[in-house]
């Protein structure tokens, strides 16, 4: 296993008595990223008995089971048999590029991100649009894509307090991580601009747009294509096939 | 023609859940489906639906409802006062239901969250393989929201199933209410562990599908409130900077950022569920092997309870 300190980690913790913990960091590292999507795609293959659901995030997985069918100290050494013959980490997840629009009623915090750091707004975007992300995880609501690789310069605390409601498709800031929202939700996060794209629609064949592994570059629009996007999506498209 | 039930008054939380969503957790769907899910369970036990059939979750208080055709209707969750047909109907209890008549559902006392179950089971559009209503996404259910009055569901085909009442008692009430350590019970020292297995808390009113807060002593992470976000489940219990716990419930966020001190065990969940609000917690610690043990165990009993339904 590539990368993990090997005394302290895997560590297998209680989740109650349906699900377990299987943390194989406590920080954020693509390395420890892409060995916990493999070990999900691995369980996924070849489930041991009574496995229910996973849920991979940043540095660990939550793997719920069905205590009637196994036990959290069963499943440990089943998964802990996985992980030892792990095959190769190959990168999974697809490359997209989304759309942003710098303005429009998601801008909210980009004046002032800019002040605060002094930039120009058109130095943030630049730095934004520089940024060669990756999808950590998927979590909070459903479709909200937690992205790593924000250049460091962008890196902002999160606001003291929540802002009550924060519209779809908003692409923000929080901490080192950047985001693109999924539905419209509080958020303590700095907001920069907007994404036409549906990152979640319950009613599309594929309700949702990424998975975590994923590669996101972004894409400055205008207002217009903002539109036109949008028209189309209404119209039943992803959104996504003009791009790259 | 397929039947409906029509909502005259709603209660302030009437929503439809079935079993709950499956399968979508890791793209930050969590699962829904009943806050209670014995007394759920009762319910469509009792018109002889399926077990992962929906029906109407209220919170409280009821409603009023009106079948446009006839249906086995149960209510369950605590006792309730019933009315239908100029008579008064049993919690806990099939009852056959006329077109038209309407259902008159009051107040819960001593629980919190009902079911209304009618025989077929409420047909709204599943959405990603559930009926379950998540309100912040505004997904499920009907239209993804709180049912208002005028509000129409589909109901699905009878099932003719013999009128039937809940005869062994559910559950005990009151006890301590088992908690399993972790995922991240390191980040407390063991001043803070003693606080939170030795003090009361209390239910605080502000609670909903999402989450139950509890009053009482501020518990502190000597490791700090922030980590690195991971996964949640039902019955975790965070603990923010405040010090004052968070129990996630059915609609919970799928991740969280705040660490998790306990787990509530699976087979005390539907009781903390059920605790109203201003009512004392107290919680033990048990072993993950001591919670499957019981979770098995309860479960058992819930078959039981199911199997000894009796003819009225």
């Amino acid at each position: 296993m590539p990368d993990i300190q090997p005394e302290a980690f895997p560590r297998f913790a209680a989740c109650g008595d349906r699900a377990l913990a299987v943390e194989l960091s406590d920080r954020v590292d693509e390395t420890v990223n892409e060995t916990v999507l493999a070990l999900a795609r691995a369980l996924e293959d070849g489930p041991p008995d009574g496995l229910d659901e996973i849920v991979p995030t940043y540095r660990s997985l939550l793997v719920f089971y069905d205590p009637v069918r196994t036990g959290h100290g069963e499943l440990a050494e089943a998964i802990r048999a996985r992980l030892d013959s792990l095959p190769q980490i190959e990168r999974a997840g697809g490359e997209l590029s989304i759309p942003v629009h710098y303005g429009g009623e998601a801008c909210l915090d980009l004046e002032e991100m800019a002040a605060s750091k002094g930039m120009d707004r058109e130095e943030v975007i630049a730095l934004h649009l520089s940024g060669d992300y990756r999808v950590y995880m998927i979590g909070f609501a459903p479709g909200f894509a937690y992205l790593g690789g924000l250049p460091d310069a962008l890196h902002t605390p999160r606001k003291p307090a929540p802002r009550q409601r924060v519209p779809e498709g908003a692409v923000g800031i929080g901490g080192a991580q950047a985001c693109v929202n999924s539905v419209a939700s509080p958020s303590a996060w700095h907001f920069i601009g907007q994404t036409p794209l549906k990152l979640f629609d319950p009613h599309r064949e594929r309700p949702f747009l990424l998975s975590a592994g994923d590669r996101v570059r972004f894409r400055r629009v205008g207002a217009d294509e903002f539109a036109d996007i949008e028209e189309r999506i209404a119209n039943g498209d992803t959104g996504l096939e003009r791009d790259g | 023609m397929p039947g409906t039930v029509e909502i005259l008054q709603a209660g302030p939380m009437m929503t439809v859940q079935d079993a709950g969503r499956r399968g979508y957790l890791r793209y930050g769907v969590s699962a829904s489906g009943p806050m209670d899910r014995d007394s759920f369970a009762v319910a469509n036990a009792l018109v002889g639906n399926d077990a992962d059939c929906a029906v109407l979750e209220f919170a409280l208080t009821g409603g009023t409802l009106r079948l446009s055709q006839d249906r086995t209707v149960a209510i369950t969750g605590g006792m309730v006062d019933i009315a239908a047909q100029g008579a008064r109907l049993a919690p806990w209890a099939a009852h056959r239901v006329r077109a038209g008549s309407e259902i008159h559902i009051g107040a819960l006392r001593g629980a919190v969250w009902g079911y209304v179950a009618i025989s077929g089971g409420i047909e709204t559009e599943p959405v990603m393989g559930s009926r379950a209503t998540h309100l912040r996404s505004a997904i499920g259910g009907h239209e993804g929201r709180r049912l208002e009055p005028g509000d129409i569901l589909p109901v699905g085909e009878d099932t003719g199933a013999p009128l039937r009442r809940l005869v062994s008692p559910l559950r005990p009430q009151g006890g301590r209410i088992a908690v399993i350590p972790g995922p991240q019970d390191d980040y407390f020292d063991e001043a803070a562990w003693s606080l939170f297995l030795s003090k009361p808390f209390t239910v605080a009113s502000m609670r909903d599908r999402m989450a139950m807060m509890l009053d009482g002593v501020p518990v502190r992470a000597h490791r700090g409130h922030d980590i690195v976000s991971d996964g949640t489940l039902m019955g975790s219990i965070q603990v923010p900077s405040s010090g004052r716990l968070i129990v996630l419930m059915a609609d919970r966020q799928s991740t969280g950022g705040y660490p998790k001190i306990a787990t509530v065990a699976s087979a005390d969940l539907p009781r903390l569920a059920q605790a109203p609000s201003g009512s004392p917690v107290r919680f033990h610690r048990i072993t993950a092997a001591r919670g499957e043990e019981l979770e098995r165990e309860a479960r058992a009993r819930l078959e039981r309870v199911l199997a000894e339904l009796a003819e009225t």
